[in-house]
């Protein structure tokens, strides 16, 4: 129960963040990402600001064995990248300038967003349930 | 207003993060946004579904509540429909081949020198970049 109650916690904290800094605004990342239009620096600095406490978060975990809830912190990131990374970091980097959502904001702004966001997030949780089949169909390409 | 926006924007990253966090040193889990839906739409998160369901209430309450407070807020999403499945199929099928969107790479990863992290936000960003120069100067699309 007390998981839950920090999960929805960190969820609730994420939302708040996403709202004020208007990352929900899709006008705003779409802004960011249009450098030779009129360029908004604004994600530049929710990224950083992000970063900053994440960063101490992750010295204090090195240190930790377990989470304070108990159970594993997650383990040392992976050294291997893959064509799934990168084929997947283009596809998403594509749909997130041509609608200027990504997952988080597509959810914090479900309330908010009208018939637009709704079917946003309609079609990604589409894409999601297709990503085992074309993750197999890339695969065998790459090993051709 | 416009020009105090890089000050909302540092003031919410730093909530974003101190969410991440929290996620992170408390539940012990990463706080990627795909991650979380992704294991609920495919059952690879079964296990762990009651957590994942509470940060996505409390990722969907507190801005509703919040809208409700500070008056309506505008995402000005496109209105083509076509354009907003083209590119919700794309970001659904990309971070789930990634393993990872913004929240996962982006701000977790990079924040703990993750080479897949910063890859990955490299290529997203790039690609992003592109898709403005082609469908918003190119063709005028979005």
């Amino acid at each position: 129960m007390i998981r839950n109650l920090f999960a929805f916690l960190s969820g609730a904290l994420f939302g708040l963040g996403l709202l004020i800094s208007g990352m929900v605004n899709t006008a705003k990342v779409q802004g960011w990402l249009d450098v030779f239009g009129d360029w908004d620096p604004t994600l530049a600095f929710v990224l950083g600001g992000a970063i900053l406490p994440m960063a101490i978060a992750w010295r204090v975990a090195e240190r930790r064995k377990t989470a304070v809830l108990g159970g594993a912190l997650p383990a040392a990131p992976d050294p291997r990248l893959g064509h799934n990374l990168v084929v997947g970091s283009v596809l998403f980097g594509m749909g997130w300038g041509l609608a200027g959502l990504c997952p988080g904001p597509a959810m914090a702004s479900l309330s908010f967003g009208g018939w637009g966001g709704l079917l946003f997030l309609l079609s990604m949780l589409v894409g999601m349930v297709g990503a085992p089949m074309i993750r197999t169909r890339i695969d065998r390409l790459a090993t051709a | 207003m416009i020009e105090q926006d890089w000050l909302w924007g540092l003031a919410g990253g730093l909530l974003i993060g101190t969410a991440a966090a929290l996620y992170l040193l408390v539940n012990g889990r990463i706080m990627g946004a795909s991650g979380i839906i992704g294991g609920l739409v495919d059952g690879s998160g079964r296990a762990t579904a009651a957590e994942r369901i509470a940060f996505l209430a409390g990722l969907i309450g507190l801005p509703f509540l919040g809208a409700m407070a500070m008056g309506p807020v505008d995402t000005n999403i496109t209105e083509n429909p076509a354009v907003i499945i083209a590119a919700g199929l794309l970001v659904g099928v990309g971070t789930r081949l990634a393993n990872g969107c913004t929240s996962g790479h982006g701000v977790c990863g990079i924040s703990r020198f993750s080479l897949r992290g910063i890859v990955a936000t490299v290529f997203y960003l790039l690609a992003g970049g592109l898709v403005m120069v082609t469908f918003r100067h190119l063709l005028g699309v979005i």
